[in-house]
């Protein structure tokens, strides 16, 4: 999907801004947003390609004005929604449906702590799939514009790239976004210099790496 | 690829979760508040919305608090960038430890035992007097959080998102690092599920300090990429 997401190489954002020894949480409903988020994650209702694609189908104009959790907050309730596992007129009334029984939390405090550092595993190297670039090969980001969820952004497609290593097989954001299962396909790092992506004005040495799973690729 | 027909009836449904929960939520917060008198200042309508949907989530049993209270207690005390600064010490430090590392960084992180993680995919690239990395996800805001932690907001705003892949020099200078026109910039957009660390060159004048003193030196951004890390 074209989006607002896909903001690599649009410019006038306005500087920067750094902040000397910012917290982990600004608030407290951050850092609860994040843990909501992680703890419902637990139910295995949803993927993390399905999460990313849940902020991308924010308004744009709201993408722009909302902060950073503010944004996990309505993707997280969204993809409840989407999931029944609450319905509007529970998000509505902050009120559980009388008829709704009581669950079990998949976390509990001790393993909580005991995954908070784990981000799921997303290859899947007992697929056997074939690889169609080998590394040292030059390629071509496919010229697509899906309207579903995609890893590859605007600024490369249609540029000509160099396969600089070979990662493995790795779920396909594209079809597990949409619950259209993993579709393991192998994963590249892509290295484009600047001047292909940029034109003549971009450094003569700088370049920009991006891994891109087999689909988007062809041989250049 | 996809041909996104679900799209449009998602964007709707979120539409209408997003003002719902956003319109009326309020009084299940405010009841919530009624039972502990913890906020006196008015709270942001973000902190309300979540409080309602807390407070739902767990009346219906999906989630535990305390659950929710150990996540939140391992980002702010105990996952951060300090992981990361023990691994890049160390890779100065040892040079097989490094030529591991750089190999096969997901093998070297876990060889440094930080409980509970294995299967990370990382890759760590590292900065010379010739080469200069620097970490960004424009699609997003990926981000080595087992060795990191959670990323900062710079990190995950538009401008660095959008001008580090075409302007990385500029971006640089915002930090205050004047990278010369011989060294290669090398931009790492984080578009698949690879976390990317950078190992920052080891300053002049520290070869006399233990794996722990140097550690201490490391900065967080030092390890995104905009930023050196200094003797003292």
């Amino acid at each position: 999907m074209n989006g607002i997401h896909d903001m690599g190489g649009m410019q006038d954002m306005g500087p920067v801004r750094h902040e000397e020894n910012e917290p982990v949480f600004h608030e407290a409903w951050e850092g609860r947003v994040y843990a909501l988020t992680r703890a419902l994650g637990a139910w295995g209702k949803w993927n993390i390609d399905a999460s990313r694609h849940g902020i991308e189908l924010l308004p744009p104009e709201d993408y722009l004005r909302m902060s950073y959790y503010e944004k996990w907050l309505v993707r997280t309730i969204g993809l409840l929604v989407r999931q029944k596992m609450v319905t509007t007129e529970e998000i509505d009334t902050g009120l559980a449906a009388p008829e709704a029984g009581k669950l079990t939390p998949k976390l509990n405090a001790a393993s909580a702590a005991a995954t908070a550092i784990q981000r799921g595993n997303f290859m899947r190297p007992d697929t056997k799939v074939q690889a169609r670039f080998r590394v040292g090969q030059h390629v071509r980001a496919l010229k697509i514009n899906p309207t579903g969820h995609t890893r590859l952004p605007r600024y490369a497609r249609g540029r000509q790239g160099t396969i600089i290593r070979h990662h493995g097989v790795f779920v396909f954001p594209d079809t597990n976004a949409h619950f259209l299962g993993e579709q393991p396909q192998h994963l590249y790092s892509v290295r484009f210099s600047a001047q292909e992506l940029w034109g003549g004005e971009a450094s003569p040495r700088d370049s920009v790496r991006l891994d891109l799973w087999d689909r988007y690729l062809e041989p250049a | 690829m996809m041909d996104g027909a679900g799209s449009v009836d998602r964007r709707r449904f979120i539409k209408g979760a997003a003002t719902g929960a956003l319109a009326s939520a309020v009084p299940g917060a405010m009841r919530a508040q009624d039972h502990n008198h913890e906020h006196q200042a008015v709270p942001s309508d973000p902190a309300l919305r979540t409080k309602a949907l807390e407070s739902l989530l767990v009346e219906k049993g999906l989630v535990d608090p305390a659950a929710l209270d150990a996540l939140v207690d391992a980002f702010e005390n105990k996952i951060g960038p300090r992981n990361g600064a023990r691994v890049v010490a160390r890779a100065w430090s040892d040079t097989a430890y490094k030529k591991r590392l750089l190999e096969d960084g997901g093998a070297a992180v876990e060889e440094m035992g930080f409980p509970g993680m294995h299967g990370e995919h990382v890759v760590v690239v590292e900065n010379t007097a010739k080469v200069h990395n620097l970490v960004v996800c424009t699609l997003c805001s990926c981000y080595p959080w087992p060795l990191l932690g959670l990323p900062p907001v710079w990190y995950k705003s538009a401008p660095y998102r959008s001008r580090a892949v075409i302007d990385p020099r500029g971006v640089l200078r915002e930090f205050g690092l004047d990278v010369a026109d011989d060294v290669e910039i090398r931009i790492w957009d984080s578009t698949a599920e690879i976390r990317y660390l950078v190992l920052p060159e080891r300053p002049a004048g520290t070869e006399k300090m233990s794996q722990e003193e140097l550690a201490g030196l490391v900065t967080r951004d030092s390890m995104v990429g905009v930023g050196k890390v200094k003797a003292a």
